[in-house]
């Protein structure tokens, strides 16, 4: 015996009306995407949920890979059986006996075979004896159990389920259409990219390098990133924007208060000229209102004045805090902290203005003329495809 | 030649020493320095890690490079005692534990901690009921060795694990050295919060190990310094040796899942053979490790047939080599109640994947014709 389904229930997109069939085939696709390695494991929708059918693989990595799917609510391993009372007790046996962190079960028993001889409440007192006939250790506890073990009697076969894992939630990737990530390298923008996937959102990353102020390093940790944020969609494209001759001209002609705001006016500029041309709908931005002097509400009046494409920004009423749990819990805050100069930090004026105006901004701007410049970067953008598949560098294979 | 004495260290494949030299020449920047040399050092520490945690299936962070199963185990039990004392001072282990577990446990009681050494039976094995009436309410630490050296004895870990996880204060340290590669240990599953690896038991390099660190799991470092390692284990990564660790890591882990039904067809034979013997006693149980057999010649001294074989050019061991200086009877043989002339002339083959059944034909022969030899030089 052994668990050979899992079982996954939908998020909210269960709640959607005539077009959750697109929900439901997004998130299948996806779920099959991701599974893609492992031959044979099949992913099947029935009535309001997904099961996916292991086929002798071991479940662990594909839960694994799966919990990280957004779309699902929570997954949980299960045991097909027929529908014979002898069979169900034996894998209720092996449910509670596989079980890690149990002390108190309970058997929750839904009989919607009416078939079935045995009626719901005797089948869960028949299988609650027979559980604790056959181990030590264990006690019913239907209060407050440490697990509950779901059996479903249907038509085709019954299913056995045990511990409940709980998913992300959200919407699948793919539904909401597409954003262009501002991904500096620091903790916030990949929790705002997280966030925005959270919600079908599918993303491309720009990034701004200054070489030599910022390193190959800084860049490295951009696409780690993006490769960690992989494992919640599929491959992200990262657009790699040279910046340094623009970035170098901002800072020589523009007064010293307003340098950094220019400097994020023209970060939008180009970003709007990307998704212009890539048919990218909006932007995400990792601001956080009053973090820094970036992200006061007079700076975001000024900085998003030069563009209407709308600017998602997930993170605008979270604490620090808020933003660094989420980072570890999503495995980017490693990564995030390690101590490269970016594009933000390398020319941070003495004094930044936090209470810039749009028309001394725009008046700065017009002494010299930028365009060149930033065509020229936009011309030099390098584009790199990060997929989520495992690949180690092909130098480093042979040694390992 | 033939070499049976896997357990106490194996021959370094060609391959992970060709990895270590070329990282050592061509990836020998310090990975913390920031110029692009040491990025790509860092590049490959970071795959390093990644392949180790796949290869064990944990998270990348709970891979710490050590420089061995000595290091790893006095860093997993004086870590965790020295962390965790105010909670209490109680540690159990068992008294057939690896000299670095036993002596760190030993050493720990000097400064006043009070240790539990569970007794094993026959089998080897501890009783998991004595595990768990020996748990108090200050005991912050049981620590277990998977697979037994000397006599190849697995104990439960699943078991002990479900113990240990039904009291959430206690840590759970498995020895896993001599199991590695042989006989599979999921940590996750098992509830094991630190876990001792070793390279050179699985034809890896001296010097270079893992140490399996819980995410949740707190222990206290016995070096500090530059704060590598999760600031567990201070000190300049060791990024060729960490490359040839999880070489011989994959390399195991492959040669495991193809071969270990041929490993233990010839440990059976082996095991078969040796009961056949005149004269000779298999101490190692039915159930134990596919590679490690303990017997005994009661009547011979096992140095004298050590150094018979040795003469044909066949190496095997006494007791373990860790302890092998010591005079008298093996600790653990006492422990699982063997009388002392079986303790006092037991034997250890170790057998490797590489072993073939005409080295162990070839070995049987040598083994015999030794005692025949013995016994008519003491008659």
């Amino acid at each position: 015996m052994q668990y050979d389904h899992i079982l996954i229930r939908y998020g909210e997109m269960a709640l959607k009306g005539k077009n959750i069939k697109k929900f439901i085939l997004q998130l299948q696709q996806n779920i099959q995407q991701k599974l893609k390695e492992f031959t044979n494991v099949k992913v099947k929708r029935t009535q309001g949920r997904m099961f996916v059918i292991l086929n002798g693989h071991d479940p662990d990595p594909i839960i694994e890979k799966c919990r990280h799917i957004f779309g699902i609510q929570s997954l949980s391993l299960a045991i097909k059986v027929e529908n014979d009372a002898e069979k169900i007790k034996e894998a209720a046996l092996y449910a509670l006996k596989e079980s890690s962190h149990v002390r108190k079960f309970k058997v929750t028993v839904k009989r919607i075979n009416k078939d079935f001889p045995v009626r719901s409440q005797e089948m869960n007192q028949v299988l609650g004896r027979h559980l604790l006939i056959n181990t030590d250790d264990f006690t019913v506890d239907v209060h407050q159990p440490d697990m509950e073990i779901k059996v479903e009697i249907r038509q085709e076969a019954t299913y056995i389920t045990s511990a409940v894992i709980p998913g992300f939630g959200g919407l699948p990737v793919g539904t909401s259409g597409k954003s262009l990530l501002l991904l500096s390298g620091g903790i916030d923008s990949p929790v705002a990219g997280f966030l925005a996937m959270k919600r079908g959102v599918q993303l491309e990353a720009i990034h701004f390098h200054s070489p030599p102020f910022t390193s190959e390093r800084a860049k490295q940790k951009v696409l780690d990133l993006s490769k960690q944020l992989t494992a919640f969609g599929g491959s992200i494209k990262v657009h790699i924007v040279p910046f340094t001759k623009l970035q170098q001209e901002i800072f020589r002609e523009i007064p010293d208060g307003y340098a950094m705001t220019v400097m994020r006016r023209m970060m939008l500029r180009i970003s709007e000229i990307l998704c212009e041309k890539e048919g990218i709908l909006s932007m995400t931005t990792g601001e956080n209102l009053g973090q820094v002097a970036s992200q006061t509400m007079e700076s975001m009046n000024v900085i998003n004045a030069v563009t209407n494409y709308p600017i998602l920004r997930p993170l605008i009423a979270m604490d620090k805090s808020e933003i660094i749990d989420i980072s570890k819990q999503i495995g980017t805050y490693e990564t995030s902290i390690l101590p490269y100069e970016d594009c933000c930090t390398i020319f941070v004026p003495k004094s930044p203005k936090t209470k810039p105006k749009r028309d001394k901004a725009a008046y700065f701007e017009s002494k010299k003329d930028f365009s060149g410049l930033i065509n020229e970067a936009v011309d030099g953008i390098e584009t790199i495809k990060v997929s989520p598949v495992k690949k180690y560098d092909e130098a480093f294979d042979d040694l390992l | 030649m033939i070499y049976l004495d896997n357990s106490a260290t194996t021959k370094t494949d060609p391959d992970v020493l060709r990895s270590f030299q070329q990282v050592s020449t061509t990836f020998f920047a310090n990975p913390s320095s920031i110029h692009s040399l040491g990025g790509q050092v860092e590049k490959l520490y970071t795959k390093a890690r990644q392949q180790a945690a796949e290869l064990l299936g944990v998270n990348q962070n709970e891979i710490i490079f050590t420089a061995g199963g000595t290091e790893g185990n006095n860093m997993a039990i004086k870590g965790a005692a020295l962390e965790h004392q105010n909670r209490g001072r109680h540690i159990i282990t068992t008294e057939i534990e690896h000299p670095s577990v036993y002596e760190a446990c030993k050493g720990l009681e000097k400064l006043g901690f009070d240790i539990t050494y569970l007794p094993v039976n026959e089998q080897g094995k501890i009783s998991v009921d004595e595990l768990k009436s020996a748990i108090g309410k200050d005991t912050i630490l049981i620590s277990v060795i998977h697979v037994n050296n000397e006599m190849g004895a697995i104990q439960p870990i699943k078991e002990i694990g479900d113990i240990a996880a039904k009291h959430p204060k206690l840590l759970f340290h498995v020895d896993d050295v001599q199991g590695l590669g042989k006989v599979p240990l999921d940590l996750r599953r098992n509830g094991v919060d630190l876990c001792t690896y070793s390279g050179h038991k699985i034809h890896g390099l001296k010097g270079t190990g893992i140490l399996y660190v819980n995410k949740r799991t707190k222990i206290f470092p016995l070096f500090h310094g530059g704060n590598q390692e999760r600031a567990l284990r201070s000190g300049t990564e060791n990024v060729a040796g960490a490359v040839a660790m999880v070489k011989a890591l994959r390399l195991v882990k492959e040669k495991e899942k193809a071969e270990i039904d041929r490993l233990y067809s010839n440990r059976n034979y082996l095991q078969k053979a040796l009961k056949n013997m005149d004269g000779v006693i298999v101490n190692t149980p039915e159930d134990a490790a596919p590679h490690i057999i303990n017997f005994s010649v009661p009547g011979t001294k096992p140095e004298v047939i050590i150094h018979m074989l040795g003469e044909k050019d066949i190496f095997i061991s006494t007791k373990s080599a860790c302890s092998s200086k010591e005079k008298d009877e093996s600790r653990i043989l006492t422990a699982c109640g063997f009388n002392k002339d079986i303790a006092i002339s037991a034997l250890r083959v170790s057998l490797s994947y590489e072993t073939t059944k005409e080295e162990i034909n070839e070995f049987l022969q040598a083994l015999q014709n030794a005692i025949i030899q013995f016994k008519q030089v003491m008659e």
